[in-house]
């Protein structure tokens, strides 16, 4: 019988990456991300830690391809597929989903409109029949309940006037809603009083199968109390330079990051 | 991201029905009018009328001060009576077939079993009114909607009393060409006490070569009354530019309340500026009673050139005027659109909220007057406009004036312009939503406050009029 490959589902190999934006021109060309690797397994839960300004949102933004960035070496393969020519909607299709740390305002836009487009969009593409408004309605229903959303919540355009806390419960909606394959979850827990983490983390755990993977991307290890990560991985000076269990985690608590000898930013 | 789509605008409504049509020679002078007259068999105070009115014409001078440009108009090269040629229809079944599959095609269906229900509908093609649905029904009711010809006939003494009366024959160049050579429009009259019982309709269709449409509606709202009523407007695409010069008046008495929505969908004239409508229009509301109420709402979508600013004159104490408006510009077309609220009446208050889209070669502009008169205690206005950038290419502008001449006013105003972030962008397309389809959902969300100030059947053709509109167009 011929031996089935083991494929991960997140393949980072010597990743190489420049920021271009025509409209920032004293950033623009900047190298920020440099010959990273990691790979993340499925049913794995994977964090990053590191110093302000490593780049690790950076590194969210990339593989959602967000188009101020350019790869110039290395690859990243999702599901197999090698990401260079990927659209962001297409990535998002295909399962990826980034919680933004500071997601942006759509005035006008109810949020239960932009989530019922969102939702069918993806249905429609993995061939599946889209939901009407009744059992739209339905489904949100459950998922704000856990959350401790009211319904007034969805007839708010998106992430205006939110606040904080609320911005992160709606991207925690999103990804409930959504199911993806691979969750980025960039900050989610910065700004939470502990029983809104509490809650967070706890729903961020209720999606969690043997099937998908989720990339945790945090400044404490606070959240980790509730979500035990598979590997920690540390992203200092453009790049992953070390990863371990969870005790690195607390290492990182008591000690800082001093000790990794990292040159400054 | 691919941001440089060609534009591709699709207007749908662009084609030519073939119809034989009977024509007054191009130009215009006296004899003209009195043929014009002549022709809808009026009464003599509506010969004098234009006569005044174009004797007056003749003195005055094209206005400039818009922010538009366009080559000067040849009032001689210009027809300004053209009618098909089919027989007077007394009822639905005699009308043209030709008419009424045009009407088909654009999606107004005219038999009224096949009709919108809930929407009475006056069909004007060119310069005359071709049908009017729903007329026994809202009889029964007392309300009076038919062709402003058939009211120039049968109602003279209501025509008598309130033509001219919001906006009198010398009000503006535009206005004083009207009024010498109006040809049809709509006639509404809503007696004391009713509160209209469907939607008014007049749906303005520009079919002949070479024809100006002048046309004039007058909507009379008696003391405790209601109506809803709402104008769409279509032309087909030629190379040529024509002018279409309307007049509204509306009139509101004591606790009457009008509420009038246009969705104007003239064809704009092709991808170099080729073509299209000249659209100038005197569009103003009195509300003559005590706590009576007129609105404007606007979806202006067509047109090259759209020079319009429907108004409120709040003479009535405890009056309020309300104003709502879209206005788009795409491919090279030019608006220059917005409202006038002139407070004289005690307690007044009147609410502004424009919304300006420019995309491609688009120029927009809002301009706007508040005036508050000596003797208007208590007025209140609250103006916001708001202007979005599509392109690097188009321009939005804003001309607010605001005139107070009582310490008691209450007066705000706001004013953005914003472009559609990359932010929001990607965040739309992080959550799977394609390029096209979040342009689409930002842009609604710009428009929601005017778009749910729509009849609802009305709101969802807005919108889908706005992604036509916009198909293609962003870059």
């Amino acid at each position: 019988m011929k031996k089935h490959t083991h494929q991960p589902l997140l393949e980072i190999k010597d990743l190489t990456v420049t920021y271009i934006n025509n409209s920032q021109p004293e950033k623009s060309g900047k190298t920020i991300l440099e010959d990273l690797n990691l790979i993340i397994n499925s049913g794995e839960t994977h964090v990053i830690m590191g110093p302000n300004g490593a780049g690790k949102s950076t590194l969210a933004n990339v593989l959602a391809k967000h188009p101020d960035y350019k790869i110039i070496n290395g690859y990243i393969k999702y599901l197999g597929e090698d990401l260079v020519n990927h659209t962001p909607e297409l990535c998002a299709q295909q399962g990826m989903f980034l919680s933004f740390q500071n997601p942006v305002a759509i005035p006008g836009v109810s949020n239960m409109q932009f989530l019922k487009t969102s939702l069918n969009t993806i249905k429609k593409f993995k061939g599946e029949k889209a939901l009407d408004a009744i059992d739209f309605l339905n489904l949100i229903k459950q998922k704000i309940k856990s959350l401790n959303i009211t319904e007034e919540f969805l007839y708010r355009s998106i992430n205006d006037d939110f606040s904080g806390g609320e911005k992160k419960r709606n991207e925690i909606l999103q990804l409930m809603l959504l199911q993806p394959t691979l969750a980025i979850l960039d900050e989610i827990d910065s700004g939470l009083d502990i029983d809104a983490l509490k809650l967070i983390a706890n729903s961020i755990k209720s999606v969690k199968t043997s099937h998908n993977a989720i990339l945790l991307i945090t400044h404490y290890q606070r959240i980790l109390k509730y979500i035990q990560p598979d590997v920690v991985h540390i992203l200092t000076n453009k790049k992953i330079s070390l990863s371990g269990d969870h005790t690195l985690a607390d290492k990182l608590e008591a000690e800082g990051y001093s000790w990794l000898h990292s040159p400054p930013i | 991201m691919d941001l440089k789509k060609l534009i591709n605008k699709q207007y749908t409504a662009g084609f030519i029905t073939e119809i034989e049509s009977e024509q007054v020679p191009k130009g215009l002078n006296e004899d003209i009018i009195k043929l014009i007259s002549k022709k809808k068999n009026e009464p003599d105070f509506m010969l004098q009328f234009r006569l005044k009115a174009y004797r007056h014409w003749l003195t005055m001078k094209e206005p400039a001060w818009a922010n538009i440009s366009y080559p000067s108009i040849n009032y001689q090269d210009i027809i300004y009576f053209s009618a098909p040629k089919t027989k007077q229809a007394k009822n639905l079944s005699e009308i043209d077939p030709k008419l009424l599959e045009t009407y088909e095609k654009l999606g107004i269906p005219l038999h009224e079993r096949a009709a919108l229900s809930g929407i009475a509908i006056d069909a004007v093609f060119d310069s005359i009114s071709v049908a009017t649905t729903f007329k026994e029904k809202l009889k029964e009711h007392g309300v009076i909607f038919c062709s402003f010809s058939e009211a120039v006939q049968n109602y003279p003494e209501l025509i008598k009393k309130y033509l001219g009366r919001v906006v009198p024959y010398s009000d503006n160049f535009f206005a004083c060409l009207n009024a010498a050579v109006f040809t049809d429009g709509s006639f509404c009259y809503i007696p004391k006490g009713v509160r209209c019982p469907m939607e008014l309709s007049t749906y303005f269709r520009i079919n002949a070569l070479a024809t100006g449409q002048f046309e004039r509606t007058l909507i009379i709202a008696e003391p405790d009354s209601h109506v809803s009523y709402l104008e769409g407007c279509t032309a087909p695409m030629r190379d040529e530019n024509q002018l279409h010069a309307a007049v509204v008046e509306l009139i509101a008495l004591d606790n009457a309340q009008i509420k009038y929505s246009t969705v104007q969908n003239w064809y704009p004239g092709d991808q170099n500026g080729v073509g299209g409508i000249y659209n100038f229009v005197t569009k103003r509301g009195l509300c003559l009673g005590k706590h009576s109420k007129i609105s404007w709402t606007q979806i202006e979508t067509g047109s090259s050139i759209t020079w319009k600013y429907p108004s409120v004159v709040l003479q009535g104490d405890y009056s309020s005027g309300e104003f709502y408006s879209v206005a788009l510009t795409n491919l090279h077309q030019q608006a220059d659109t917005g409202t006038k609220m002139l407070h004289f009446g005690k307690n007044t208050s009147s609410v502004i909220i424009s919304k300006g889209i420019s995309t491609s070669y688009g120029k927009n502009t809002y301009r706007g007057q508040v005036y508050v008169a000596p003797n208007a205690h208590n007025a209140k206005n609250r103006t916001q406009c708001d202007s979005l950038l599509l392109s690097d290419t188009c321009s939005a502008h804003t001309f607010p004036k605001i005139e107070i001449k009582n310490n008691t006013a209450n007066i705000e105003h706001e004013a953005t312009t914003s472009k559609i972030s990359e932010e929001q962008l990607f965040y739309c397309s992080q959550r799977g939503i394609n390029f096209e389809d979040a342009i689409s959902l930002i842009v609604n969300g710009f428009c929601k406050q005017v778009f749910k100030k729509l009849p609802l059947e009305f709101a969802v053709e807005a919108q889908k009029l706005l992604e036509v509109s916009l198909e293609g167009s962003v870059g």
